[in-house]
């Protein structure tokens, strides 16, 4: 094998004394000591999250307080991971405004453990039911505590807006009948 | 050119292939034969063809003749005969083939026809696939995925018609679903004649109902809702329980009658959620009575038998049992083959006199037969029982009553029902091998729980003598164990030694019975094997007449006299 020698060049004086690199050293430290702070005080501080981050999903309801989700379990079949877990069942008939509907989660578990935070459960989502929101810290004591139960999740969803009401449309026509 | 085909065979070009199909075929199962889809949906197999839905249709032609001297016409371009296409769509269901004659599935007039009739199909259709059962296995879906231009051109408002009708017990209706096909229809007037479902209203207001007073009610019902091809006709007990994905699916048998129906059962993470007919054209074609397909909810019941002791602990109590006296074993007619075989052995070691018990009622000569145990010809293949077996035990009862016979070992019958008096039962020592609790279980000195058809493999013998498999659904619950390794352990507890997993035992069974020689669990068609029934030929079953089964002349016999 080829040996290749390299010349060791001498240091200058100003590499010798070693000053020039101290001194842009400190500029550095005593440029940060006056500029803006970039970390935060977490937990008490909280950084701004960007539009379309993908936090810990959640269930919404819309803006009447509904519950959106039909339980057709898509979200469950795409779930990578396997971390969704639903118990499909029938909207009771006492619930006038949604029994027509006829479909929703008994149970709805989203095993954190197990999450991805991937949002395809958001985007597989025939209803827009289902978003990964902004909350991004989960903690527990034990494996049970990181399944978030159906209360949970609608508790961390919320309500957001609704474009399309399609339950209310069909509601409408129902009653409305046909032409003829 | 393919060689002359047999007389009863019809040569047709589908797509270009060439195929011989017997007379009488339809383009859509000649199609089928080459590996050619043609969508439909008012078309099935074992219903009358009614061609209302139009989604077959294909484009065909004839070949060229001169009207005048019947010579054919060639095509001066191929040198092949020249085909004359019909300028118009044809439906495939409707037509039969017919020697020469050409089909084309993938032309642009076949791929306008097809797009068209999706759109109006779709055009009032509520696209509810997120709260719709059917959704997998939907052929709406897969059509419109397959066939369909993909968007909606339609701006005016859909119409709305009943959702959520209770057709009968079983079988609810959504009629903006309903593609108005009459599968369901014909089903009930032809196959279950139970004349019961129409048509009321015109042209897109048309609506599937219940004739006025009348329920969709019969022990077919649910089979509407597997031949529905869209989500309309669903079942109101799996209505909402799991979507058909998530579901495995196992070949399994009806146990209900010696019919044997085949089926499917659909389970998921250990548990069933449903069970559909399987198609077999010698048996039950697609077709299951109802009552069959709830049979799976016996297996939570809380009547189920299950043991803290480990079977060979329990095995061991049995064996201090046998030593009481003599023993009388008495089979079942509802153990499989194997089990019967192994059944037969224990009675061999503990030199045991073997009897079954009978089980007679209604049969509705579909498929439901009057014997209710699947496997009496079982029983009498394995040589477990010589002659055919009476409803109560009165041989058995006379010897307890004479005091010839001090143990009973019951292979899962309820000694009681079968006759047996509490006073009897209480002079013999019992051993019960069994799934669920009744008289016989609380009076046994000795419980060993087992499985259900739906928990292990095995196979039966059908009323005609068909050997038919069934295979493991889901686990059993802890505590029972599976029946060939009970009897084997058994046997071994009585001084003999058998095999107790399905694949020794089907040696042994091949070895000692010249019926079973070639067969093993492994190579048994699907379908099932008919068995050589000429020993058994002068028995007088009870079985009547039923959908592929006529019973043989000395059962008729007895049928006529009864
Ligand atoms: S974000 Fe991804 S991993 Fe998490 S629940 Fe949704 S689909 Fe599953
Ligand atoms: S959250 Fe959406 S995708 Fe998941 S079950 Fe509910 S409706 Fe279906
Ligand atoms: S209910 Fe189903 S099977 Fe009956 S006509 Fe409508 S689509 Fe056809
Ligand atoms: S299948 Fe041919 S018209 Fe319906």
């Amino acid at each position: 094998m080829a040996v290749i020698t390299v010349e060791r060049k001498p240091l200058t004086l100003a590499e010798r004394t070693y000053l020039p690199q101290i001194v842009g050293g400190l500029m550095t430290t005593f440029r940060h000591l006056v500029a803006k702070k970039t970390t935060l005080e977490y937990p008490e501080q909280r950084p701004a999250i960007p539009a379309g981050y993908r936090g810990v999903p959640t269930l919404v309801r819309d803006p009447n307080g509904r519950e959106k989700c039909v339980s057709c379990q898509l979200c469950e079949f795409v779930c990578p991971p396997k971390a969704i877990r639903i118990t499909p069942g029938e909207v009771p008939a006492d619930q006038t405004d949604r029994a027509h509907v006829e479909k929703g989660p008994q149970a709805f578990d989203i095993d954190m453990l197990r999450c991805i935070y991937c949002g395809l459960c958001q985007e597989v989502c025939p209803e827009e039911a289902i978003f990964l929101q902004n909350q991004f810290s989960m903690s527990g004591y034990t494996r049970a505590e990181m399944v978030n139960h159906k209360d949970k999740l609608y508790e961390l969803g919320g309500t957001l807006p609704d474009q399309h009401y399609k339950w209310d449309k069909k509601l409408e026509a129902e009653k409305h009948g046909n032409a003829h | 050119m393919i060689a002359p085909p047999k007389p009863d065979l019809v040569t047709v070009n589908i797509d270009g292939k060439e195929i011989a199909v017997p007379k009488g075929t339809n383009v859509i199962e000649a199609a089928r034969l080459v590996n050619v889809d043609v969508p439909h949906y008012c078309y099935h197999p074992k219903l009358s063809i009614v061609g209302n839905c139009r989604m077959c249709l294909i484009e065909m032609g004839m070949p060229a003749v001169d009207p005048a001297t019947k010579a054919p016409i060639m095509d001066p371009a191929t040198g092949k005969q020249k085909i004359n296409w019909i300028p118009r769509p044809q439906i495939g269901c409707g037509t039969n083939v017919s020697p020469g004659l050409h089909v084309k599935t993938t032309s642009p007039m076949v791929k306008d026809a097809r797009e068209g009739v999706m759109e109006f199909l779709l055009i009032n259709h509520p696209l509810d696939c997120p709260i719709c059962d059917q959704a997998g296995e939907c052929k709406l879906q897969e059509q419109s995925t397959g066939y369909g231009r993909g968007y909606s051109r339609f701006v005016e408002q859909k119409n709305v018609k009943p959702k959520r009708t209770q057709l009968g017990p079983r079988v609810t209706l959504d009629d903006e679903r309903c593609i108005l096909c009459s599968r369901c229809i014909r089903f009930s007037k032809e196959i279950a004649k139970d004349d019961v479902l129409g048509f009321v209203d015109r042209g897109s207001y048309s609506t599937l109902t219940c004739f006025p007073g009348k329920q969709l009610a019969n022990n077919y019902s649910l089979n509407t809702v597997d031949i529905c091809p869209v989500g309309a006709l669903t079942s109101t007990d799996f209505r909402f329980k799991m979507r058909v994905w998530f579901l495995k699916q196992t070949n399994s048998i009806d146990t209900e009658t010696s019919v044997g129906a085949n089926t499917v059962v659909w389970s998921r993470e250990g548990q069933i959620y449903r069970i559909t007919p399987r198609r077999n054209d010698d048996v039950n074609d697609t077709w299951m009575p109802d009552s069959g397909r709830e049979l799976f909810k016996a297996l939570k019941a809380p009547d189920r038998l299950t043991s803290a002791e480990t079977v060979d602990a329990l095995v061991a109590r049995a064996a201090e049992v046998f030593k009481q006296g003599p023993v009388a074993v008495v089979g079942s007619g509802r153990s499989s083959v194997e089990e019967q075989f192994l059944t037969k052995k224990l009675a061999a070691a503990l030199k045991a006199t073997t009897a079954l018990v009978s089980r007679v009622g209604q049969g509705d000569k579909l498929l439901v037969s009057a014997d209710k145990n699947p496997n009496v010809r079982g029983a009498l293949v394995t040589g477990l029982i010589a002659a055919l077996p009476s409803q109560k035990l009165t041989d058995l009862a006379a010897s307890i009553d004479a005091g010839k016979v001090k143990v009973v070992v019951s292979v899962g019958e309820d000694l009681a029902a079968a006759g047996l008096t509490a006073a009897q039962l209480a002079k013999v020592a019992i051993v019960y091998l069994g799934t669920h609790a009744n008289a016989t279980s609380a009076a046994a000195k000795v419980v060993l729980p087992t499985l259900s058809v739906f928990e292990k493999n095995g196979t039966f013998v059908n009323q005609q003598f068909r050997l038919q498999k069934f295979a493991q659904a889901v686990p059993g619950p802890q505590g029972a164990t599976n029946d060939l390794i009970v009897l084997a352990k058994l046997a071994a507890a009585a001084g003999a030694t058998v095999a107790s997993d399905l694949g020794s035992v089907w040696k042994l069974l091949a070895a000692e019975i010249p019926n079973l020689a070639p067969i093993t669990y492994a190579n048994l068609p699907e379908t099932g094997l008919l068995l050589d029934a000429t020993p058994f030929a002068a028995l007088p079953f009870v079985e009547g007449e039923t959908l592929h089964f006529k019973p043989a002349v000395a059962g008729a016999a007895v049928a006529a006299k009864a």
